[in-house]
């Protein structure tokens, strides 16, 4: 009866209510309504939230109990109602109870805290490695023994984000947006389930976290620092997550989408991964038309250089547009070398770890004839192929 | 001499730029702590107009970065740190009877330091490449990568710093010299003993900041590799004496809400407070506790066990004195003869949301949950219900406690009321839902968000405009106040006990020049 009036509310009103109800009654129906942890596919994940939910109704019941007595007293103890203040403090025995009792709640919370601790330390004895490196803004994703390696951004197309009222191009409403709007990437991470994966997670430039909310695994990546985390997913599905850790500009722009799949299904991919590879070497050996290269090369703008330069390369803030570039107008060789190594003290990173010799030679030759520029050269891979040391 | 000096009264500017009279200086302070309380509520407004809904509508996320930050930076520094300062210039010499601070001419120094600090703040948004936007916590290698921006604000924050502590040496110079006869350290008003302990806690801490500042710009600007991994320096250094400072800060802006708090309850209940002992050593406790429970703050940074283990079970043990403390002001409350003008009104709703906030901070100090609440919107949630819950309603407690002492007039109930029930519910709608945001797995400092996250960021919108738009209430009961209004008795509350309810209302320039005995 109650519920189904509830149900009728507005959507917002109802959510709440129902979902104040349940805090308090079924902690597993919180999921549904997006008021609690997402559902866990790992066992670590499953004790996270059982742990979670302890923690949760503990520090309720305690708040509840507190507060009962607070505004009983609100309530009763009023001059309004003719209450004459009672003239007493200090109470040893009373203050001796009020230190004790959270202490001994505090042990009982610290205990299964420390066991559960302790197990997701332990990446000993994994069946599969992966190496997560955060990039600003996206990530890339090496499996050392399998030999594979590849980049993992965003696919949200940047017409459904729109554009600001305060910015250069004026207001420009996103369009309709996909279910998974900043949730999907181009190159999601391939894992097997019931196997024992250990990550080592690092970064390229700044300070990432990677952070999957169903895996219950969430780790910051620095620059120069190795750090380990691992997980075993219970089910094959697509699991989300976002980088947790302020990286600058497009932090909120480089999701996390792991593909956990059958132990068979993994090796069919691990083995695709590595033809793929071997047809992107082959491409660096020939020698490439312009026009090649400036299809190939605008891709690789969009998905490499967009994100500060501006997909027109008209920039933005302290990053500088293409349109007339004196780089992109000036002598090959520094353009060549502030792509390939980057810019130190900026955003500017060192593209020459992230990019094939064939998407380096196709987006500075985009670079040079697109958005206006005049400076008319080509460069073919195997120029880029000479310039690595 | 002397007499000759004192009946000098310069008015207008000069006698706002030269001032050296407590009184006057905890005015300014106030009234600073309040312009800047406006361009950081401004700031979050753009924050939370961004946030209405999924995709960008308003700034691009460099500008959003810098609002988050800058938004931080001025609500911290500017508006709840000179704030307390201010209570403490006009209440700490009228509550232990003494005729002025021990310093005043660095007292003057000190304040006016603040206005060019945060006009250097301010000026960073205007620089070539925007202001800084690495959050306020200002981690490198992302702050190494800012304009000159940047740089404006590590030179502010040096400045604050420096304002800081000057003010914290003065109130501990006043403090332990200048009480009147009579009153032991433990006569002390409770307001007086937490600034004790704050001032301690902002000297011990801001050198550490100034310290890591430093650090920051001679990598910047000098070639070295404090926080470098490719120069041989540790990113995670910085954390570390960040936090160092940053935890202790916490409770550097909420320890004299604490005292507030401890005022005004007794006052309005009619009872002494329940456990005046206890409340001290809860406080000394709670400030020791501060300062080995940093690394809390970086649970996911990948340190060894130990550590992990040792700064869990620390952070936990502040539940033990903050209880103690929550306990005792029910107590206070408990067959009390309780009345609810707005001072008190706030001193509860303080309480209320202040547990709220040191509930989830329980939560967020166990490492393993943690990691699934580490920056995300739990986290936001967690510290505006401790930092707007508990310091900024304790300015708003003290202030609508002692302002008819400071003006000689009451200023208007029903206004009063009505400022602190929007507020509250201002407070509640923009915050609570974002605990739900955290635990669905909204990362905190996103320009634009998953579809899933709409609905209960739309209700944190509204409460934050609601919110804002109650202050105008403030404003304008603060200036009817300070114009006229019905007079204010010298006892100004029936259950007022204390050296500044037996000076007139308002007091004198320059009150308590014999020194009261206090028995």
């Amino acid at each position: 009866m109650f519920m189904t009036f509830v149900k009728r509310l507005p959507g917002n009103v109802s959510r709440l209510i129902l979902g104040l109800s349940l805090w308090l009654t079924v902690p597993a129906a919180f999921a549904e309504y997006g008021l609690n942890f997402q559902k866990p596919v790992t066992s670590i994940g499953h004790k996270l939230l059982e742990l979670h939910n302890m923690i949760l109704i503990i520090c309720v019941v305690i708040f509840v109990i507190v507060f009962g007595f607070m505004f009983y007293s609100i309530f009763a103890h009023r001059k309004s109602r003719g209450h004459k203040a009672a003239q007493f403090h200090e109470n040893t025995t009373l203050e001796v109870v009020w230190t004790v009792i959270p202490f001994v709640i505090l042990v009982s919370m610290a205990l299964p805290s420390t066991a559960t601790l302790l197990e997701m330390d332990d990446t000993s004895k994994s069946d599969l490695t992966v190496k997560i490196t955060g990039y600003q803004w996206k990530w890339k994703y090496d499996y050392p023994d399998q030999d594979i390696g590849y980049f993992s951004s965003l696919t949200t197309p940047p017409e459904q984000v729109g554009s600001p009222r305060f910015s250069k191009e004026g207001f420009k409403p996103g369009a309709d947006k996909n279910k998974e709007y900043l949730l999907e990437v181009d190159n999601p991470m391939v894992l097997p389930i019931g196997k024992k994966v250990r990550f080592l997670v690092t970064a390229n430039d700044v300070i990432h976290a990677w952070w999957v909310p169903q895996l219950g695994v969430k780790k910051d990546a620095i620059p120069g620092f190795i750090n380990e985390m691992w997980t075993r997913i219970d089910e094959p599905g697509l699991y989300r997550g976002q980088c947790a850790e302020l990286c600058g500009k497009d932090h909120g722009y480089m999701p996390i989408v792991v593909n956990a799949v059958s132990p068979e299904d993994f090796t069919k991919w691990v083995a695709m991964q590595k033809d793929k590879a071997a047809a992107e070497s082959a491409g660096g050996a020939r020698t490439w038309s312009k026009d090649e290269l400036m299809e190939k090369g605008k891709k690789v703008y969009a998905s490499s250089c967009a994100a500060c330069h501006g997909a027109n390369g008209e920039g933005m803030g302290p990053f500088p547009k293409m349109t007339g570039s004196t780089i992109a107008n000036g002598p090959l060789a520094d353009h060549m070398n502030i792509v390939m190594n980057g810019k130190a003290g900026t955003a500017m990173q060192a593209f020459a770890a992230q990019l094939s010799d064939t998407d380096i030679a196709a987006v500075v030759t985009f670079e040079r004839n697109g958005f206006g520029n005049k400076a008319g050269d080509v460069v073919q891979p195997s120029q880029v192929k000479a310039l690595r040391k | 001499m002397a007499t000759a000096h004192h009946a000098d009264h310069p008015t207008g500017f000069s006698r706002w730029l030269f001032t050296t009279n407590h009184k006057d200086i905890g005015t300014l302070y106030l009234v600073f702590a309040f312009i800047m309380a406006v361009v950081g509520g401004l700031m979050s407004l753009v924050i939370r107009a961004e946030l209405w809904q999924p995709g960008l509508q308003m700034v691009d996320p460099h500008f959003f970065n810098q609002m988050t930050t800058v938004h931080a930076l001025v609500m911290i520094f500017g508006f709840a740190m000179p704030g307390f300062v201010g209570l403490a210039n006009w209440q700490i010499p009228m509550m232990i009877g003494a005729p002025d601070m021990a310093l005043p001419r660095m007292n003057n120094w000190s304040f006016w330091i603040l206005p060019f600090a945060a006009i250097l703040l301010i000026l960073g948004l205007f620089m070539p490449g925007g202001g800084p936007a690495a959050g306020w916590t200002l981690y490198p290698p992302l702050s190494a990568q800012g304009g000159i921006g940047t740089d404006f604000t590590l030179l502010s924050i040096h400045l604050l710093g420096m304002s800081s502590i000057l003010g914290s040496i003065n109130i501990i110079a006043t403090i332990l010299n200048m009480r009147a006869p009579g009153m032991t350290l433990m006569k002390m008003p409770m307001f007086v003993w937490t600034w004790l302990i704050t001032a301690f806690l902002l000297i011990a801490a801001m050198p550490v900041l100034a310290g890591a500042v430093t650090m920051l710009i001679t990598d910047r600007h000098f070639g070295t590799s404090f926080f470098d991994a490719a120069g041989g320096g540790d990113p995670v250094l910085w954390q570390h004496v960040f936090w160092f400072f940053g935890h202790p800060e916490v409770y550097i802006l909420v320890l004299p809400a604490f005292g507030v708090f401890s005022q005004i309850i007794p006052t309005f209940a009619r009872k002494t407070l329940f456990g005046y002992d206890s409340m001290v050593y809860a406080t000394a406790s709670i400030a020791f506790l501060s300062f080995i429970v940093w690394a809390h703050h970086m649970y996911t940074v990948g340190m060894p066990m130990a550590g992990e283990l040792f700064f869990m079970y620390a952070t936990m043990l502040i539940a033990v004195p903050t209880g103690v403390k929550v306990f005792n002001w029910i107590s206070t409350m408990w067959r009390g003869s309780m009345t609810f003008e707005t001072p008190m009104l706030w001193a509860i709703g303080g309480v209320f949301t202040f547990t709220i906030g040191g509930l989830s901070g329980l939560m967020l100090a166990i490492t393993p949950v943690d990691f699934q609440y580490h920056d995300t919107y739990f986290v936001v949630a967690h510290f505006h219900y401790v930092i707007f819950g508990a310091s900024v309603f304790g300015l708003f407690a003290a202030v609508y406690y002692w302002i008819p002492k400071w003006t000689g007039h009451m200023y208007n109930e029903t206004l009063g009321k009505w400022h602190f029930w929007l507020t509250m519910i201002g407070f509640t709608i923009t915050f609570f839902p974002q605990h739900f945001l955290g635990l669905a797995g909204m990362p905190r400092r996103i320009p634009d968000y998953a579809l899933q996250f709409t609905e209960f960021n739309q209700w944190s919108t509204v409460g934050a405009f609601m919110t804002i738009a109650a202050q105008f209430l403030f404003f304008y009961l603060a200036i009817r106040c300070m114009k006229g209004g019905s007079k204010a008795t010298d006892k100004v509350w029936e259950g007022t006990d204390g050296l500044e309810w037996t000076l007139s209302s308002p007091p004198p320039y320059h009150s308590f020049t014999v020194a009261p005995k206090v028995k």
